[in-house]
């Protein structure tokens, strides 16, 4: 159960991101998590939309680029030691975190965060040993 | 008499006819000596119908063929020179448009005679045997640190031979060996300077009293801070490796454009159409070698926008003045006293992949130092959710460039179809530095 991500490569140069969420805002496109890695000269912003379909074809349009990622949206619990829990059960079966970054919004009472490893098949297959879920598409596209 | 010092004041002060009978002795000669050497000019000049014993006077240089960079390029590394391989002592080289550098071979002659030319251009600067001489263009394949020394040495100074970097250390030697004179890029004099003001430096504990800065084109403006700043008289030197070195032509106290060594060259002033200008009109600088032995090049197009005349200058040489270069005909940049050709950086980006074949170049001056900022656009593929792979293109980039270009930049990624495009021609370079 995959989310797809989308990411946008921006240049780090004043007025590039307000340029660029303006076109999200005037397109209708909310994102629902969002984290920005930067350098000195750009900066690849990456987040989660309802319709990354309908949102890849929109932000490609205004002359961005889009790369399409498979992540994981997990439901870690919130409380002290929550998110090192799972990191433990990925860490203790060799799975690398590429980064994670967490959503804006959320209807559950646990965190929801957004994992990026190299094999998604396998984090997966751990997580659901540990019955920790993660949220398809389709639910996310219902927040 | 002149109320300056002259090196030579012999040949410095020679009579325009006098001046007009050595070009026109020398002109056969070099003729004489590159169509019996230089297939390359022997074709040339058979195809133009010319042989040797037509050039009667200097004038007749008109019918001589011209000399193109390229020519260098497609003859390197030593197709031009004129003399077996063996009577070359000394070869110099500087960056050429394709990643080859431009050469020049140099015979023992050839060496006395930059280095009493050096002399010559440094004598009109004040520099005498008294002097202690501060070089800090860099040593080795470019011809500026060993240009300066030799003429330095030549008159006796004493030579302090620092080469380019380490800027503190810089600073420390000129305070303590109590350098009378400067040598260096005039950008990396202005870096200097900086450096003295940021350290705080007490500027009445130098001795310096003035500077040889050529190398790369600069300013009336730059003058006047360099001046001001290092508290000096500043004087241009103008070179380029294909003739021989810094030392062509130099700036006199009159500072009424820089006098060509005629003895040794012989410029000219041409048109779009290469045709032959008069004095006082505005066009590119042409230069054929009369003396030189190991690679003599007739009408070598320069690229320099200048024009010439021949007045009497107040400071009594004879020998015709070029104005300050400022500007150049072709798209050359003269960055930190490296010359870069667009063209250059294009064939350096196509070697990497992940790049479309879009690019600009921005060079600037960040206060006292030429910048130079390659934006290339990236390729679509190659944009992906992290910024590891990015950075490592952009570090491979610099690196590439480093390598072929000869010069450090900074690497811009942009977004794809982001730099401008225009019809035709794009415009590939934007120098701020004007």
């Amino acid at each position: 159960m995959y989310v797809k991500q989308i990411s946008v490569f921006i240049e780090n140069a004043p007025g590039k991101l307000a340029d660029f969420t303006r076109i999200l805002g005037e397109k209708g496109i909310d994102l629902l998590s969002l984290s920005i890695a930067d350098t000195t000269s750009f900066g690849i912003l990456r987040g989660i939309v309802a319709d990354w379909e309908k949102a890849s074809k929109l932000i490609e349009e205004a002359g961005y680029t889009v790369c399409l990622t498979d992540v994981l949206a997990v439901e870690v619990p919130d409380r002290p030691g929550g998110l090192a829990g799972i990191l433990t059960m990925l860490s203790e079966k060799g799975i690398e975190i590429e980064y994670l970054y967490s959503f804006v919004r959320n209807k559950s009472d646990k965190a929801l965060i957004v994992f990026r490893v190299p094999d998604t098949d396998k984090a997966q297959a751990i997580l659901s040993e540990h019955r920790v879920r993660c949220l398809s598409q389709e639910e996310i596209a219902s927040f | 008499m002149t109320k300056y010092q002259l090196w030579d004041p012999k040949a410095e002060t020679m009579s325009r006819d006098e001046i007009h009978a050595v070009q026109s002795r020398e002109l056969k000669n070099v003729v004489q000596r590159v169509y019996e050497n230089v297939p390359f000019y022997r074709e040339k000049m058979d195809a133009l119908g010319v042989k040797p014993e037509d050039i009667h006077d200097a004038e007749d240089i008109r019918l001589l063929p011209f000399t193109e960079k390229s020519d260098l390029r497609d003859h390197y590394p030593f197709g031009l020179f004129a003399v077996p391989r063996e009577e070359i002592v000394r070869v110099h080289a500087s960056s050429g448009t394709t990643g080859k550098p431009t050469v020049a071979g140099y015979t023992r002659q050839d060496l006395d005679n930059w280095a009493d030319l050096m002399a010559r251009s440094m004598t009109c600067a004040g520099i005498t045997s008294k002097s202690v001489v501060h070089v800090a263009y860099g040593y080795g394949l470019f011809t500026g640190g060993l240009g300066a020394h030799y003429g330095a040495e030549r008159i006796g100074a004493t030579v302090i031979p620092v080469s380019g970097g380490n800027t503190q250390r810089q600073l420390m030697l000129l305070k303590d060996f109590g350098a009378t004179a400067l040598a260096c890029t005039p950008s990396y004099a202005m870096n200097l300077a900086d450096a003295m003001e940021n350290s705080g430096m007490d500027m009445s504990e130098l001795k310096l009293e003035s500077g040889v800065f050529g190398a790369e084109p600069w300013s009336e403006k730059l003058r006047e801070q360099l001046e001001e700043k290092l508290r000096i008289r500043a004087f241009d030197v103008y070179g380029l490796t294909e003739m021989m070195g810094p030392g062509v032509a130099m700036d006199c106290p009159e500072r009424c454009g820089l006098h060509v060594w005629e003895d040794h060259f012989l410029p000219e002033i041409v048109n779009e159409e290469l045709q032959r200008m008069p004095y006082g009109t505005e066009g590119e600088l042409v230069i054929t070698t009369l003396t030189k032995q190991g690679m003599p090049l007739l009408r070598y197009r320069t690229h320099d926008l200048s024009c010439l005349d021949d007045k009497p200058c107040a400071c009594g040489r004879t020998h015709v003045r070029m104005r300050r270069v400022k500007a150049r005909t072709d798209d050359m940049l003269i960055i930190r006293g490296v010359n870069v050709f667009p063209s250059q950086i294009e064939h350096s980006l196509l070697k990497i992949r992940g790049i479309a074949p879009q690019y600009q170049i921005v060079v600037d001056r960040k206060g006292s130092l030429d910048t130079l900022e390659v934006q290339v656009e990236l390729d679509r593929t190659l944009i992906g959710d992290t910024v590891r792979d990015l950075e490592t293109l952009s570090a491979r980039i610099a690196a590439q460039l480093a390598s072929d270009v000869l010069i450090s930049c900074r690497v811009k990624l942009c977004q794809p179809g982001s730099l401008p495009r225009s019809e035709g021609k794009a415009k590939r370079v934007i120098d701020n530095r004007k």
